[in-house]
């Protein structure tokens, strides 16, 4: 057999190289796999909920039992201001954000380690794993988002607290937007690089559990001092928080379009570097891991 | 000539040796600085071919290097060779599981690539949801299932439990829906790893029929065995590797009968640091000397053993058993020979595979190899119905006819 022969196409469907370029996504690829990804999303939500006692319930548990703990430990030993929005509601409303992001975080940083199975056997764009867990995710978020509003209508209706929902509530989408890429990029950073330097691994528990106090979350923007107020300003979900804040307690919490347009830069940027350096790895991880 | 479907060039693929993760900062850097001042990957150069025999002094090694072949549309490609000569590497390769390092990969339409059936199944969904879920894993859309759920559902023989959790389920009843799904797909394209020796005898010909049917269709598949017979009934193209290069391609008799030739016997040779095990063979030999087999090995012992129980398990073709030795042995220095000569008189011509192992009886295994060695028997039993499973014996027999 000739190469070259006159039957040989010119064009090809597939082309692999031993080098890929950068800015290669294969995004055309990913849509192909669509319905990969749904069943996937659908596999993750069954099986969370088929093999716990309480099931999908824990869902909605965790933030709850995290606001308490903080309520008593910031809130009352600690007695940490919380700007007059009463603490339950400061805490949750902090952590419900602060929890979707974290989750994302820690759960796609694991992607090459908890799916070597498959990925040792079959090929499908491996973005389609990271992209799975966002999604899930973001039901779970959606979940404790209602239990964010119940607690919210109980303190409207039940007690003297002014609530000052606004018109800012029509960015929540954006908000979600920059959870879900910061998370997203973040986590696929990580997940690239614990292929090749494992150890990092221990380091983002840990490191996820710093990030939260570089957040406001146990604590207003506006009792930060001003020299160290840079640092929790560069953090990107900062202005998440905020806006989140603003959106439902109005003057009492701080609102920048400029912090909040940084973080979608930010968000946008994480998420681009992400992807880049997932789609390097994800070509020859199965060889180091 | 029928149209290109696939095509490789010069395709490469080199592994690093030894322990992964050590150093590799330091090489990344080096890496980096020689790609700074505009030269080669230092690491490139100094690789050696993949020939676990000879002890090599470079840590990387080429486990593919310069494979190029055409497959056409409708064809059926055996791609056979020793344990180690590349074939999973190639397979690796084309089912895009890992990049090549050199070289490239080109097709036209999809590739479903079979190296394990059910994979992605998940324990708490019902049948019915996994063969969704691993179809669309392989590749296919939710149309494209939901178009043929019924047959696979029905061709699986599982459709009593399709709407169990698949935990419930038996391994067999797993493998069978896995291949069913499998065997369903619509790509263009198909590579298929040995799956065929899972499941059931009456499964296993349900497989092989299936396949045929496919290849029938016009569908390209390649097809990585070591059971020629297989390999024989199924490919009409087949190539030849060792040693990570293509040493011949042809039609798939010629190139069965050049390995077979090449490959009359596969010794085991310890390949990784045992040391903190107590016990464990260094070598296992086969020699087959007329009507007699000869299995000869080294044995180590780190302590003095006594009662060490020494069993070879030799196996056919089909990877059915044939039979088991076994024999107590006192281990007292670190070097120890055993050897064992059985009569296989009766034993049919063709390839075996023999199985070592140590250990003391409901006490302690020490190491089982398996399938450590191939030989190729020619004791002059020709199996006059060659290709068919009849068994590996000659049973002596007398017989009358009035």
């Amino acid at each position: 057999m000739e190469v070259g022969s006159e039957t040989t196409p010119n064009k090809w469907d597939v082309e692999i190289f031993a080098k890929k370029g950068f800015i290669n996504f294969g995004l055309k690829e990913l849509l192909r796999y669509k319905d990969l990804l749904f069943l996937f999303i659908k596999r993750d939500f069954i099986s969370l909920y088929k093999q716990t006692i309480l099931g999908p319930l824990w869902v909605v548990i965790q933030p709850i039992l995290t606001t308490l703990t903080f309520t008593v430990i910031f809130g009352n030993i600690a007695k940490i201001g919380t700007n007059g929005i009463p603490q339950i509601l400061f805490y949750l409303s902090g952590i419900t954000i602060w929890s979707y992001f974290s989750d994302c975080v820690t759960k796609t940083s694991e992607t090459f380690s908890q799916n070597q199975n498959i990925f040792n056997k079959v090929y499908f764009p491996r973005l389609i794993v990271p992209l799975s867990i966002i999604f899930t995710n973001l039901i779970k978020f959606f979940f404790q988002f209602l239990i964010f509003i119940a607690v919210y209508l109980y303190y409207v209706f039940f007690t003297d607290f002014e609530a000052g929902l606004n018109s800012s509530i029509l960015l929540l989408p954006v908000l979600i937007f920059i959870m879900m890429a910061a998370g997203l990029g973040i986590g696929l950073i990580i997940s690239s690089l614990t292929v090749k330097y494992r150890d990092l691994k221990f380091l983002i528990q840990f490191g996820i559990q710093l990030a939260m106090y570089a957040t406001p979350i146990v604590y207003p923007l506006n009792m930060v001092p001003e020299k160290y107020k840079w640092i929790i300003m560069a953090n990107p979900m900062t202005s998440v928080i905020e806006t989140f804040k603003f959106t439902f307690f109005d003057q009492n919490a701080s609102f920048e379009l400029s912090g909040l347009i940084y973080s979608f830069v930010i968000s946008i940027l994480l998420l681009l570097a992400g992807m880049s350096v997932f789609n390097r790895v994800e070509r020859s991880f199965i060889d180091t891991i | 000539m029928g149209r290109i479907a696939l095509k490789t060039s010069n395709l490469s693929k080199q592994y690093r040796l030894g322990q992964v993760g050590t150093g590799t900062i330091s090489h990344d850097l080096n890496r980096f600085f020689s790609k700074l001042r505009g030269k080669e990957d230092p690491y490139l150069q100094v690789t050696g071919l993949n020939d676990r025999s000879v002890k090599n002094d470079s840590d990387y090694i080429w486990a593919l290097k310069d494979v190029s072949f055409e497959v056409e549309e409708g064809d059926v490609l055996g791609i056979i060779g020793k344990n180690g000569a590349g074939k999973s590497t190639l397979l690796k390769l084309l089912s895009r599981i890992t990049s090549p390092t050199q070289g490239s990969i080109q097709y036209n339409g999809r590739i479903t690539s079979l190296l394990e059936v059910g994979t992605g199944f998940h324990q708490e969904l019902t049948g019915r949801e996994n063969i969704y879920l691993n179809g669309a894993i392989l590749g296919m859309s939710k149309k494209e299932i939901s178009k043929n759920l019924d047959e696979i559902i029905s061709f699986s023989g599982c459709s009593k439990y399709i709407d169990t959790p698949v935990k419930r389920y038996s391994s067999g009843m797993i493998v069978r829906l896995g291949f069913s799904v499998a065997a369903h797909l619509e790509s263009e394209m198909l590579i298929v790893d040995e799956v065929l020796a899972v499941g059931d005898v009456e499964f296993q010909k349900k497989c092989i029929g299936k396949m045929q049917d496919i290849s029938g269709t016009g569908r390209t598949v390649l097809f990585v065995s070591h059971n020629m017979n297989s390999v024989e009934q199924l490919c009409n193209k087949a190539i030849l590797l060792e040693n990570g290069t293509i040493v011949s391609e042809g039609k798939t008799t010629d190139i069965i009968r050049e390995y077979q030739a090449s490959n009359v016997v596969e010794n085991y040779k310890l390949n990784k640091n045992k040391q903190n095990q107590s016990a464990y063979f260094e070598e296992i030999e086969a020699r087959h000397e007329g009507s007699k087999l000869i299995i000869s090995a080294q044995v180590i012992s780190q302590e003095s053993i006594r009662n060490l129980t020494c069993g070879f398990l030799l196996k056919d073709n089909w990877n059915q058993k044939v039979g088991t030795i076994f024999e107590r042995i006192n281990l007292d220095q670190t070097k120890n020979k055993v050897e064992v000569v059985i009569d296989i008189s009766n034993l049919l011509a063709g390839s075996y595979q023999i199985d070592g192992s140590l250990f003391v009886p409901k006490v302690i295994n020490y190491e089982y190899i398996e399938n450590g060695v191939s030989i190729e028997i020619n004791n002059g039993n020709s199996n006059i119905y060659e290709g068919q499973n009849i068994g590996a014996m000659k049973l002596n027999a007398k017989w009358s006819v009035n």
